[in-house]
């Protein structure tokens, strides 16, 4: 008799809960967005205050301040969330001053602030500053020793992460920088099966300035008339002239086989309406440059038009809490030429479900690094990332004496000291 | 990536940087410079660097390409990385000295032919890194079908945009037009026509005809597939144009007087036949609650003046009247202040009194067309009909000038300024007809067909097309030389590029047959 009564309860619990989740999508959709539900879940309005602690090293200013005095256009470029992302965490609720009870351990070092006159970082200097900056923090305090950085992070932005370096093939050859084999590495480049993406690396859209997009904005109901919008480089004149390294021939493949054709706005002028245009544009494209990332993405998402990712292999920014391949279109580099008939035979349908998907405020706020930091921005999808990671087991700690990590790997000229 | 693109602005440069900074620390060129495999591979691109200078194109890249396509092993790592690197940076720099043109390894190839070095040595990966084909189709022109599904998902995107962001439940317009049978009223009823055809609403379209309903103009309504009430009024068109407008607000009471026995629901607007209307007007005014005001442009052209003398003057005057605008004027915080009302100051004298006068046709000083009305203030029995306005009936009775909508109300403060308070120039007033003596065919139709050519010499018409209306001052000069001096020199603006129109058919025409 009780059986029968428990399973009714249990039953009618799980109906209301099932009524309820469907009022709530209807409710969103009378609101023209929808949730975001990717593989982690419906994640991206966490709040990781209270679910994991920081504790942010302090380096003598050679490694943050007085580079950025040197050089302050370090703020504006692509790469600028490393600086950002320092001075989020040392005035947010989850940094800690106490070490001991500290989940992660951030060590706030800015690799990717050489620049030449141009405003084009040079990486060559970045493994020597990592590395000294590494070597203070083990001998300063113990908590590298520990676990051989397995519980640290690391925010290296540039063009190919940790392999610190923007030519393709010198950065595989490089690898990732030894000393940071164990370690969280928090980065724009993502790729599978690359050297220079580790397992556990939490992959961040690049920095773009909100202010100046928010600046952009046209109002919602002016009509978008563009089919497809694209403007930047097809062929790089200067390093590669007859195409074919760069982008691996898909960007001069979007231009030779689509100049022509009138539905495709595709061009490499530098035009003052491009955040306009963009916002007139029902699809972007973001196809992959010298590297597979790009701040098109962010671009797309802010202005709500459709990225069309012609990358192959590529890990997009938060991909276990942004279900990305339901919000833009992915298309092989090998499938460029068909690249018309892919996108028309998209069914409407489908577009619109991507255009609100497109429209939940909560999926462009994660694009964003705003200055303050706001709720469900990208700082807090980070912390959001490294706190999945948690509970950690115990098998992290190294046993006294044992070492894993080799000091002295890599090419000669990194172990001079910085 | 932008940043990129800025680099390879600086490549040479940065480039040398590179090399002067990493030429410790790149252990790649150290070795090259030691062993002795690696002065021979220095030496071969030497030669091929010769070849190259020779043949005019880049060998080394070719042989290079040639030699190792068959070897697709995992294990050639370094070999091919510091050989192709080499190869890339070095043969950059000699880039001055070797010609520029591909050709045996042409960008344009059909078939993919992926470079024979991966990536890893670990784990296998699909994506390769080196020279890759540039994939083209073979015709690649769009496919008219595709183009055709693609505008099909804009325009459904647009739809949807509508619904999201644009007027939900838009009222039903009733538009108010007084027209009366001249030469221009084809063209002008067809323009406003098609105007009110995009109107996404529901419309009713009140036309009120002057000398009683006319068959063309009937035809010409029922055309548009519009809800049409065509309404004759029984006076002719008088002369003057002070009468004129008179008459024309008596047409429109009239037309306010059906609103109110049939019980039309909707926002009034008058919109007059010779009037542009932009498509933002029609959902602006969705937004007005009783009455309301938009900003009309006014577009008084003067008619011409007969001597070259004044047209210095006439620019003069233009760099310093700009466009005049009539409408609500507003302060700061956004509240009605006041009106804009057209200047006719510098027109003293110089007005048109009669139809077809050569002089400037000036506007009313606030005319009809800038005012919207809730249909309900002029029906009869109404509740929450404000205070403020007048009956309609008693309007009619008093016989008083009519000159703007303001007549109906007695307090003017309650109107409401449309289009971003006025800033906003939503339409333009403007009074374009054709002259009284003019040749234009009855109906608009050449009936029987042209079929006699004349030599241009007989003609009265110019030789010569007008230029473009950017040069159209120093058109006037040049057109009245060309005029036989029989002609009258009062011409409309109009009327001169109709003329020139029909002397461009005739010269068409003429070519046609000639050949």
């Amino acid at each position: 008799m009780k059986v029968p009564i428990w399973v009714f309860v249990v039953v009618a619990v799980l109906a209301t809960a099932f009524v309820l989740r469907i009022g709530a999508e209807e409710l969103d959709q009378s609101h023209q967005t929808e949730r975001i539900a990717g593989s982690a879940g419906d994640v991206l309005e966490d709040d990781p205050v209270g679910r994991l602690k920081v504790f942010v090293y302090e380096l003598p200013s050679k490694y943050n301040k007085k580079i950025l005095q040197k050089d302050p256009r370090c703020l504006t470029h692509m790469f600028a969330a490393e600086i950002f992302m320092h001075w989020f965490l040392l005035s947010s609720p989850v940094r800690t001053l106490n070490p001991e009870e500290a989940d992660w351990f951030y060590t706030p070092v800015y690799t990717t602030c050489d620049l030449t006159p141009n405003g084009l970082p040079l990486p060559f200097k970045s493994p020597r500053m990592m590395r000294s900056a590494i070597q203070l923090i083990s001998s300063n305090w113990p908590f590298w020793n520990r676990t051989e950085g397995a519980d640290h992070f690391f925010v290296v932005p540039h063009d190919f992460g940790a392999c610190f370096h923007y030519q393709e093939e010198k950065a595989i050859e490089r690898g990732i920088l030894p000393l940071l084999q164990r370690a969280t590495l928090v980065q724009t480049f993502g790729q599978r099966n690359h050297v220079c993406l580790n397992e556990g690396s939490i992959t961040i859209p690049p920095y773009a300035p909100p202010q100046k997009m928010q600046a952009h904005l046209i109002p919602p109901d002016t009509p978008r008339s563009i089919f497809v919008y694209f403007r930047g480089l097809f062929y790089d004149v200067g390093n590669d002239p007859e195409g074919g390294y760069y982008a691996r021939g898909a960007r001069a493949s979007v231009w030779e086989n689509f100049k022509n054709n009138p539905l495709f706005d595709i061009s490499t002028e530098h035009p003052t309406t491009y955040y306009e245009d963009m916002q007139r544009a029902v699809f972007c494209l973001c196809p992959l440059g010298w590297a597979p990332w790009s701040p098109r993405l962010v671009e797309g998402v802010i202005f709500g038009c459709i990225p069309v990712i012609i990358a192959d292999d590529i890990v997009l920014p938060f991909a276990d809490a942004i279900p990305w391949e339901e919000i833009g279109v992915f298309v092989a580099e090998k499938d460029v030429p068909k690249l018309d008939t892919i996108l028309t035979s998209i069914p409407p349908e489908v577009v619109l479900r991507k255009q609100r998907l497109l429209a939940n405020p909560s999926m462009k706020q994660a694009m964003l690094f705003p200055q303050p930091a706001q709720p469900g921005d990208a700082f807090h999808q980070i912390l959001n990332g490294l706190a999945r990671k948690l509970p950690r087991d115990k098998s992290i700690h190294l046993k006294p004496g044992e070492k894993i990590l080799n000091w002295t790997a890599g090419p000669v000229g990194d172990l001079k000291p910085w | 990536m932008k940043h990129l693109v800025l680099q390879q602005q600086n490549c040479n440069t940065r480039r040398s940087n590179s090399f002067r900074t990493s030429g410790s620390l790149d252990s790649s060129v150290d070795g090259t410079f030691k062993s002795p495999a690696a002065l021979f591979w220095l030496v071969l691109h030497g030669l091929c660097c010769l070849i190259s200078l020779v043949l005019g194109f880049r060998f080394s890249r070719l042989i290079f390409f040639l030699l190792f396509s068959t070897n697709t092993t995992t294990t050639t790592t370094t070999n091919h990385y510091t050989v192709p690197a080499l190869l890339r940076t070095t043969s950059d720099t000699a880039q001055t000295l070797t010609l520029q043109t591909p050709s045996l390894s042409p960008p344009i190839s059909i078939t993919d032919t992926p470079s024979n070095r991966t990536s890893t040595t670990t784990t296998s990966s699909r994506v390769v890194v080196g020279r890759h084909g540039i994939l083209i189709r073979p015709w690649p022109h769009p496919n008219p079908v595709e183009v055709m599904k693609a505008h099909h998902i804009i325009e459904r995107v647009q739809r949807e945009q509508r619904l999201q962001y644009g007027i939900k439940n838009p009222r039903p317009l009733i538009v108010v037009t007084p027209t009366f049978v001249r030469t221009f009223q084809t063209l002008h009823l067809t323009g406003l026509m098609h105007s009110l055809m995009l109107v996404p609403c529901d419309l009713t379209w009140i036309v009120v005809e002057a000398g009683g309903t006319s068959n063309e103009t009937a035809s010409l309504l029922e055309k548009s597939g519009l809800r049409t009430i065509h309404i004759g009024f029984e006076e002719r068109m008088p002369i003057t144009w002070e009468a004129r407008h008179q008459m024309e607000a008596r047409m429109r009471l009239r037309a306010l007087r059906v609103v109110r026995e049939q019980r039309l629901d909707g926002i009034v607007m008058f919109a007059d036949d010779s009037n542009v209307h932009s498509m933002e007007l029609f959902d602006e005014i969705q937004s007005v609650k009783w009455i309301g005001a938009v900003s009309v442009g006014i577009l008084a052209h003067s008619g011409n003046s007969d001597d070259s003398s004044s047209l210095p003057q006439k620019q003069e005057d233009e760099e310093n009247f700009p466009l005049p605008i009539q409408g609500p004027a507003c302060n700061s915080s956004g509240r009605l202040t006041g009106w804009h009302t057209f200047n006719s100051l510098p027109y003293v004298g110089k007005s048109a009194t009669y139809f077809d006068d050569r002089a400037t046709v000036l506007p009313r000083k606030l005319e009809w067309a800038g005012f919207v009305l809730n249909s309900k203030l002029v029906w009869k029995d109404v509740e929450d009909k404000p205070e403020w306005v007048r009956d309609v009936d008693t309007l009619a009775a008093d016989g008083e000038d009519l000159e703007s909508p303001l007549s109906l109300l007695k307090d003017t403060s309650v109107v409401e300024p449309l289009g971003n308070c006025g800033r906003k120039v939503l339409l333009w007033w403007l009074r374009v007809e054709a002259r009284s003596d003019s040749k234009f065919p009855p109906g608009w139709i050449i009936d029987p067909p042209l079929e006699i050519t004349v030599p241009a010499k007989r003609t009265p018409w110019p030789d010569a097309p007008p230029e473009l209306p950017s040069s159209e001052k120093m058109n006037d000069v040049q057109e009245y030389t060309v005029k036989h001096p029989s002609k009258t020199s009062r011409v409309s603006r109009s009327k001169r590029k109709h003329e020139s129109r029909i002397a461009d058919v005739q010269v068409s025409g003429r070519n046609a047959e000639g050949n």
